[in-house]
C-alpha cells in the first residue's frame, strides 16, 4: 500500500469514525442519562437520510439554499420530533425493565420502517452534495479525494467540539456528567430532571438525524441503513463504555480504523472484524474503555 | 485465647477507590463464641470492610485468613462455601418464595448437584434438613410456609439471618441486622444472636449502641476507614479517643447497662 | 397426582392430543404451518430457559438457530440421505460449542451490555454466513436430500415424508418441553431462578454464578439448534436471513406474547405470533396494505408490552390485580 492509498484510507477511517461518533454519542448519552436502551436510534439516522433526500429539492425550490437549508430544517424538525417522542413514548420506558424497553423500541423500528415505506417508498436514492463541495482535492500524484468527505469530517469535528463545550462548560453539561453517574445527585442540584431527559433525548435524536443527513450524499439513501448503523453503534458503546462521550469518540475512531483498513487489507473478513475487536476488548475490559458510574 | 479458635482474621486490610481510602490497614480477629461489633460514624468504612471480608470486594492490600488458610484471593462464593455467611443491610430475601424455599435454596449451595435433572430440588433431603434447622434457629418455625414478601419487617430480617444460617457457616458477618426494628423485634434478634454465639464467630456492624454494648464481647471503633480503638465494652466506654470521635454523635451508654 | 399438578397436566395433555390428531383434520397448508409453529415453539422454549428462568436477555439467539441450520445443510452429503443418528448429534454439538464460546465472552458483561453484546455476536454470525463463499453467500444453501433414520437397510424415519416429519417435530417439541420442565424442577433450575431473582444473594450463599449462567446459555443455544436442524430439513433451504437480528427480536416477541416465566407461554407465544403474522400478511383482509404487515406487528409489540407485559398466560393474574380495589390514603 503506497502512501497516497494509505492516506486515503486514513481519511476514510476518520470520516466513518466521526460519523459513527455522532450516532453513538447520542445513543450512549440516552442510555447513560435516561437509562433507556433505544433500539430505534438507527431509525433516526435513516430518517435523517430520507429527510435530506426529501427536503433538499423542496428547500431549493421554495426557500433557496438547497442542501444547507435542508440541514437546518432537518435539525429543527428532529429536535421537535425528539421532544415529542420523549414526551409521548420514551417517558413511559423509564421505570421498565430492559427487556420491555428493548421490545418496545424494537416495535418502534418496525413502525418507523413501514411508515417510511408507505410515505416515501422502498427505493434507493442518491442525494447530490452542494455543488461547491462536489469536487475532489489532489492527494499526491495520482489520488484524489472527494471534498465532501472532508467536509463531513470537518463538520463532525465541529459537532464533537460543540458537544465537549456543552458537557464540560455549561450547567446542563454538569447535569449531564452528574446524571450519568448519579440521578439523585442531579435532582438535588436543583435541575429539573424531566426537562433534562427531554433535552438529552432530543439532542440524541438530532445528532442521529443530522448524521444521516450529512451522510446521505456519500452512503446514499436506502431502507436498511438504519439497522446497520445501529448495531455498529452498539459495538461502539460497548467498547467505549456506556454514558461516556469520550469513550464513544475513542471507540468510534477505533472502529472506523479497524473497519476501513480491514476491508482493504482482508476483504473476506470485511464485516466481521469490528466484532472481533469487540470480543477482544471484552476479554480485556468487560465494562468498556471509559465506563462511567 | 487459643489460635485455633480464631476463625476469621484480617491483617492490614486496605481498600481504596481511586483517591479515597475506604478501609485503611484494618486488622481484626473473629473468635468462635464471640460477638465482635464494629461501630463507627457514617462513612467510616464498616460496610466496605464487611464486603472485603466476605469476598465481594477484593482488598487493595492486606490478607484475609479463614481458619488459618489464606483466602485473600478467593472469590465470594468460594469463601461462602468455606464457611463464611453474611447478611445484608438491605433485605435480600426472595420475596415471591416461601420462607422454607428461601432457606432451602441457600442451603442448596452445599448440595448443588447441578447435573442431576431427575430429582426435584424440593425433594433434596440434605438442603431440606438444613433449611428446617435454620428456620428453627432463627425463630421462624411457624412461618415456614408463608410467602416471604408478606412477612413483617422484623421477620424479614430474621429470614435474612435464617438464609445465612442455612449454609451452616462458621463465621457470620452481619451488616446492621437490627436496622429498622422496634424494641420487641430487637429483643428477639439479640436473643437469637446470643443463642448463636457458642457455635459461631460473629461480626456485627451496628448503629444501635444499646444493643451493641449488651451483646458484644469485643468492639472495634472505626473512623474514616481506620481503627481508632479495639477492646472489650468496658474499655471502649472509657476510651478517650472514642468519646472524642463520638462527641455529640452518639450517646455511649454508661456503666448502668449490663451486657445481655 | 395432587390437584395442582393435574390442573397443569390436563391442558398440556389436551394440547398434545390436539396436535397429534391435527394432521387428520387439517389440510396440507395448515399442516405445514403447524410444523413451522412447532419449530418456532422449540426455538422459543430454548430462549425461555435463558430469559425466563435465568433472567439473561439475549438479543442474539437467532445465531444458534442459524448456525445449526447451516451446519445441517453443510454437513449433509449432496448425493445420499444422511443418517439422523450422526447428523443431529453433530449439529447439536457444533451449536452448543458455538453457544459456549459466545456465552463465555458475552457473560463477562451484564444487563444492558449483555443485550448489546449478544446482538453484536449474532450480527457477526450473520456476516460470516452472508459474506463467506463456503456457505453460499447471500443466495443461501440447499439441503438436497433429507436425512433419514435407518437401521441397516430398513428406513425407520424418512424425513422427506411430510407426515413423518410432522410427528418427528412434535416428538422433538415434547422432548424439549419435558427436558426444560425437568430442569426447572431440578436443583440446577432452582439455582438459575435464584440467580435471576438476586444473583448477589446466590453468590453470598456459595453459588459460583458464572458457570451456571454459561451452562444455561450453552444449553439454550443447543436447544435452539434442535429448532434450526428441523428448519433446515423442512424446506431444504437455508439463507443468512434466518440469522438476521429481526429473528432474534421475533423470538423475544413470542415470549412476551405468551408470557415470560412459563414453558407453555413460550409455545403459546409462538403459536400467537404465527397467527398474527398470517393475519397481518393476509391480502384477503388488508388488500394491498398487507405488504406493510410489519406496521401492525410493531404496534402489536408496543401494545403488548405496554398493556399486557405478562403475556397471555399472565392475563388472568393481571386482570385479577386490576379488580382488587386500590386502598385510599387517609
Amino acid at each position: 500500500m503506497d502512501l497516497a492509498v494509505f492516506l486515503v484510507q486514513c481519511l476514510n477511517a476518520l470520516q466513518y469514525g466521526l460519523l459513527l461518533f455522532l450516532v453513538a454519542s447520542g445513543l450512549t448519552l440516552i442510555f447513560g442519562i435516561l437509562g433507556v436502551i433505544n433500539l430505534a436510534h438507527g431509525s433516526f439516522y435513516m430518517i435523517g437520510a430520507y429527510l435530506a433526500y426529501a427536503l433538499a429539492p423542496w428547500a431549493a425550490a421554495n426557500v433557496g439554499g438547497g442542501f444547507f437549508t435542508a440541514l437546518a430544517i432537518g435539525v429543527v424538525l428532529s429536535i421537535a420530533f425528539g421532544y415529542a417522542l420523549e414526551w409521548g413514548f420514551v417517558s413511559y420506558l423509564y421505570q421498565r425493565e430492559h427487556l420491555q424497553q428493548v421490545l418496545m423500541t424494537y416495535g418502534l423500528i418496525l413502525v418507523f420502517e413501514e411508515l417510511r415505506s408507505i410515505l416515501v417508498g422502498d427505493d434507493v436514492h442518491g442525494v447530490a452534495p452542494p455543488a461547491w463541495l462536489a469536487g475532489s482535492v489532489q492527494l499526491g500524484d495520482v489520488m484524489t479525494y472527494p471534498v465532501y468527505r472532508l467536509f463531513m469530517s470537518a463538520v463532525c469535528v465541529l459537532v464533537a467540539l460543540a458537544l465537549y463545550a456543552v458537557i464540560a462548560r455549561t450547567r446542563i453539561g454538569m447535569a449531564i456528567r452528574a446524571g450519568a453517574s448519579n440521578r439523585e445527585m442531579v435532582q438535588s442540584l436543583g435541575v429539573d430532571i424531566r426537562l433534562l431527559y427531554r433535552v438529552v433525548f432530543a439532542a440524541g435524536v438530532a445528532l442521529a438525524v443530522f448524521a444521516g443527513m450529512i451522510a446521505a450524499p456519500v452512503s446514499s439513501v436506502y431502507p436498511g441503513m438504519g439497522n446497520q448503523v445501529l448495531i455498529i453503534s452498539f459495538v461502539v458503546v460497548v467498547i467505549g463504555g456506556i454514558g461516556s462521550v469520550r469513550g464513544a469518540l475513542v471507540a468510534s475512531l477505533l472502529v472506523g480504523v479497524v473497519d476501513t483498513f480491514g476491508k482493504v487489507l482482508i476483504p473476506q473478513t470485511a464485516g466481521i472484524l469490528v466484532y472481533v475487536l469487540m470480543a477482544a476488548i471484552l476479554l480485556w475490559r468487560p465494562e468498556g474503555l471509559f465506563r462511567t458510574g | 485465647m487459643l489460635d485455633d479458635q480464631i476463625l476469621l482474621a484480617a491483617s492490614n486490610l486496605s481498600r481504596r477507590f481511586g483517591g479515597l481510602t475506604a478501609v485503611d490497614r484494618v486488622s481484626l480477629a473473629l473468635v468462635r463464641g464471640e460477638v465482635h461489633a464494629i461501630i463507627g460514624t457514617n462513612g467510616a468504612g464498616k460496610s466496605t470492610l464487611v464486603n472485603v471480608l466476605a469476598g465481594e470486594l477484593p482488598p487493595s492490600s492486606g490478607r484475609v485468613h479463614l481458619q488459618g488458610r489464606d483466602v485473600t484471593r478467593w472469590p465470594q462464593p468460594r469463601r461462602a462455601r468455606g464457611g463464611i455467611g453474611r447478611s445484608y443491610q438491605r433485605t435480600t430475601i426472595f420475596p415471591r418464595q416461601t420462607v422454607f424455599d428461601n432457606c432451602r435454596l441457600t442451603a442448596q449451595a452445599h448440595h448443588q448437584h447441578p447435573f442431576d435433572l431427575f430429582n426435584a430440588a424440593a425433594r433434596c433431603a440434605e438442603s431440606t434438613k438444613l433449611a428446617h434447622r435454620a428456620i428453627e434457629q432463627a425463630g421462624l418455625s411457624g412461618q415456614a410456609n408463608r410467602i416471604a414478601g408478606t412477612l413483617s419487617h422484623g421477620q424479614k430480617r430474621q429470614l435474612e439471618i435464617a438464609m445465612c444460617l442455612a449454609t451452616a457457616p462458621q463465621v457470620l458477618l452481619l451488616d446492621e441486622p437490627l436496622a429498622g426494628m422496634g424494641a420487641e423485634e430487637t429483643e428477639r434478634m439479640l436473643g437469637l444472636l446470643a443463642a448463636l454465639k457458642p457455635g459461631h464467630a460473629i461480626l456485627l456492624v451496628e448503629h444501635d449502641m444499646d444493643a451493641v454494648f449488651r451483646i458484644a464481647d469485643r468492639i472495634t471503633v472505626m473512623v474514616n476507614g481506620t481503627v481508632i480503638a479495639t477492646g472489650d465494652p468496658v474499655d471502649i466506654r472509657r476510651n478517650a479517643d472514642v468519646q472524642t470521635a463520638y462527641l455529640g454523635d452518639i450517646d455511649v451508654p454508661g456503666p448502668a447497662t449490663v451486657p445481655a | 397426582m395432587n390437584k395442582s399438578a393435574l390442573s397443569h397436566a390436563l391442558p398440556l395433555a389436551a394440547a398434545g392430543a390436539l396436535l397429534v390428531v391435527f394432521p387428520f383434520v387439517g389440510g396440507k397448508f395448515y399442516i405445514d404451518l403447524m410444523v413451522t409453529t412447532m419449530i418456532l415453539g422449540i426455538f422459543a422454549l430454548s430462549l425461555e430457559l435463558l430469559v425466563g428462568l435465568t433472567g439473561l436477555v439475549s438479543f442474539g439467539h437467532a445465531a444458534f438457530f442459524g448456525i445449526a441450520a447451516y451446519a445441517t445443510a453443510l454437513l449433509a452429503p449432496q448425493a445420499a440421505a444422511a443418517s439422523i443418528a450422526w447428523l443431529l448429534p453433530a449439529v447439536l454439538a457444533i451449536t452448543t460449542l458455538a453457544a459456549a464460546a459466545i456465552g463465555a465472552l458475552s457473560l463477562r458483561t451484564r444487563g444492558i451490555y449483555f443485550i448489546m453484546v449478544t446482538l453484536a455476536f449474532a450480527q457477526m454470525a450473520y456476516f460470516v454466513f452472508h459474506d463467506m463463499k463456503f456457505a453460499g453467500g447471500s443466495d443461501g444453501l440447499y439441503l438436497n436430500i433429507k436425512p433419514v433414520l435407518a437401521l441397516g437397510s430398513v428406513t425407520l424415519l424418512d424425513l422427506d415424508r411430510p407426515l413423518t416429519f410432522y410427528y418427528v417435530t412434535f416428538g422433538a417439541l415434547v422432548l424439549v418441553y419435558g427436558l426444560l420442565a425437568a430442569v426447572r424442577r431440578a436443583r440446577f433450575g432452582h439455582a438459575l431462578a435464584g440467580i435471576k431473582a438476586n444473583e448477589q444473594r446466590m453468590r453470598a450463599a456459595g453459588f459460583s454464578t458464572y458457570p451456571y449462567k454459561l451452562a444455561a446459555f450453552a444449553l439454550a443455544g443447543g436447544l435452539a439448534g434442535v429448532a434450526g436442524f428441523l428448519y433446515a430439513v423442512k424446506d431444504g433451504f437455508v439463507n443468512p436471513e434466518i440469522l438476521a437480528w429481526h429473528q432474534s427480536g421475533t423470538v423475544l416477541l413470542m415470549l412476551i406474547l405468551g408470557g415470560i416465566g412459563t414453558l407453555r407461554g413460550a409455545v403459546i407465544g409462538a403459536f400467537l405470533f404465527v397467527v398474527l403474522k398470517e393475519l397481518f400478511q393476509s391480502e384477503a383482509l388488508f388488500g394491498n396494505f398487507a405488504r406493510h404487515w410489519q406496521l401492525p406487528l410493531g404496534l402489536t409489540i408496543i401494545g403488548c408490552v405496554a398493556l399486557m407485559p405478562n403475556g397471555i398466560t399472565g392475563l388472568p393474574t393481571q386482570l385479577r390485580s386490576l379488580r382488587t380495589p386500590v386502598p385510599h390514603a387517609g
